[in-house]
């Protein structure tokens, strides 16, 4: 009854990570015969510059990216957390980025982003302001990415966060109301602690999707301009299908695969002891 | 009042830019860069040029066969495993069950080289066998089904083995039916899983006529093709999220539950 399962482990999810960490010591083009290089491609990891620059890219996307995300998340939860006229409307219009394809998403955003004839351009123009180089300056351009990526999935955190505030009891608002507590300090003192594996899920989750990075600046901008979209992701694809460095890309996925589950580890911590 | 202003502006903000995007696609050229909302006139040019430029129906077909074989394995071999773990009493069952949840927690990006070596290796490069086969059973969807057979009542099971049922016959015919959420969730899951993907096609398909549908409209829109035609790729993005946008606007709260319990998955 198992078998299915043990055949698929051995074969995509067991091989593989023996045949990663093999590779790890092997330079590779895939046509040619393997070469033996020692700890070659761990040093050449610590040499290479433009990789540190992609993994600085992708926590630069995730400072901006998770804290977004949760604020407007929150926000538009404890709103739509009250006797609302057209409740389901609302809820379903915000998860809608969410299903769909991250194509899509970034071809339309491309559009928006546009610095001649893009949309919003265009309406900062009409409010009198000037135009941003949203993804032609190498300053603002993950920035873009970061608020792309925030729209595309808001809604999915909207939904768990809505979960969690259904569980907070009713009976602490309402001793809180005869204390005469303001809204906010109910929001900070009840609805925030209680909350808080809610929160740290929310971190978790997005860390991981923020870390697998790709679609959004392969189609955006291929990484540019100056790099400075080029997500640790996109860079070890391109080591391995532009470049065919087998070894060497299969040495920086272990090494970025070993770095997500430390922050993950190191998150996962916190939880525990913050509950 | 200030709540229903929040959300409007949020909800506009939301739908907007699709209402833009499929009013844009159907625009002649010259307009679009002056378009807010309403184009002058209502045109299919630039849909016509999509489907002359590439073949976007065979595309279309090729990820409707892959999702649907995905879907239709996951959902048979994601039961057997889920029951086998909540079921059936077997030495390394807690083994595996542990296995499974470490794998859960293993970034894809240190199985994706090999994998692709492998694919290489089996001659699967440009065949409909590297998009299905590693994609037939997950850990997410087995822990569901595990989770969805412990909270059926074992009476159930009990009374079908004395009828003489097989183990395959009770789990796809007795408890099948009690377990419709959990099946929803997971084909949802699967289906939409497989239909978004795109780094994994982009790296083992190369042959135009097997390319899936995120894949050739992404390789439009990057390679010279669509000429900086926004018509053109607006369109092809269009016919891209058509599919999903249709089945979300009819089984929206299905989608809306599945998406929801990924994150309870701890």
């Amino acid at each position: 009854m198992v078998s299915p399962y043990l055949f698929h482990l051995l074969a995509f999810t067991a091989f593989p990570v023996i045949f990663s960490l093999i590779l790890t010591f092997y330079k590779w083009n895939i046509i040619g015969p393997m070469e033996w290089t020692g700890f070659g491609n761990w040093e050449r990891i610590f040499n290479d510059r433009l990789f540190w620059k992609a993994i600085l890219n992708t926590f630069k996307f995730l400072a901006i990216h998770i804290p977004l995300q949760i604020i407007v998340a929150l926000l538009l939860a404890e709103v739509l957390n009250q006797k609302i006229f057209m409740r389901g409307f609302f809820r379903a219009a915000f998860f809608m980025p969410f299903v769909i394809s991250g194509v899509v998403v970034t071809i339309l955003w491309q559009q928006l982003l546009g610095y001649e004839s893009g949309v919003i351009n265009r309406i900062l123009v009409l409010l009198g302001m000037g135009k941003v180089g949203w993804l032609i300056d190498p300053n603002v351009a993950m920035v873009s990415i970061a608020i792309m990526a925030t729209w595309k999935n808001v809604g999915l955190y909207v939904i768990l966060f809505l979960v969690g505030l259904q569980t907070v009891p009713k009976q602490y608002y309402e001793a809180a109301d005869l204390e005469g507590a303001s809204h906010w300090q109910k929001f900070f003192k009840i609805t925030i602690p209680m909350i808080n594996p809610t929160i740290f899920m929310v971190v978790v989750l997005s860390t991981i999707g923020g870390f697998s990075l790709f679609i959004e600046p392969y189609i955006l901008t291929g990484g540019g301009p100056l790099n400075s979209t080029l997500s640790a992701v996109l860079y070890i694809y391109k080591q391995a299908f532009e470049y065919y460095q087998m070894g060497y890309s299969a040495t920086l996925g272990v090494f970025f695969a070993m770095m997500v589950m430390i922050v993950v580890i190191v998150q996962k911590k916190f939880v525990e002891q913050d509950v | 009042m200030l709540v229903y202003l929040v959300l409007t502006i949020a909800a506009l903000s939301f739908i907007y830019p699709f209402i833009w995007m499929i009013m844009a696609s159907l625009s002649p050229e010259k307009d679009i860069g002056s378009l807010i909302l309403f184009p002058s006139e209502l045109t299919l040019d630039n849909y016509e040029m999509m489907v002359g430029k590439i073949p976007i129906w065979r595309a279309l077909f090729n990820s409707l066969f892959v999702s649907a074989i995905n879907t239709g394995f996951s959902l048979i071999f994601c039961s057997m495993v889920g029951y086998a773990l909540s079921r059936m009493q077997f030495k390394i069952r807690d083994l595996i069950f542990f296995i499974l949840i470490f794998t859960m927690s293993l970034p894809f990006q240190i199985t994706l080289i090999p994998n692709y070596v492998l694919m290489v290796k089996l001659g699967w490069i440009d065949t409909y066998l590297s998009l299905t086969v590693p994609f037939m059973i997950n850990a997410f969807g087995i822990i569901m089904f595990r989770q969805a057979f412990k909270g059926l009542p074992q009476a159930l099971i009990d009374a079908a083995r004395i009828d003489g049922c097989g183990e395959l016959r009770i789990i796809f015919r007795i408890l099948w039916p009690n377990i419709k959420p959990t099946i929803i969730t997971v084909a949802i899951l699967a289906f939409m899983g497989s239909w978004n993907e795109v780094l994994w096609p982009l790296i083992v398909i190369r042959n135009e006529e097997l390319m899936t549908l995120p894949q050739l409209v992404t390789l439009f829109s990057v390679g010279g093709r669509a000429e900086a035609q926004l018509g053109v790729k607006l369109a092809a993005a269009v016919f891209l999220g058509a599919p999903i946008i249709i089945a979300y606007l009819i089984f929206q709260k299905h989608f809306i539950q599945s998406m929801a319990s990924t994150g309870m998955k701890d």
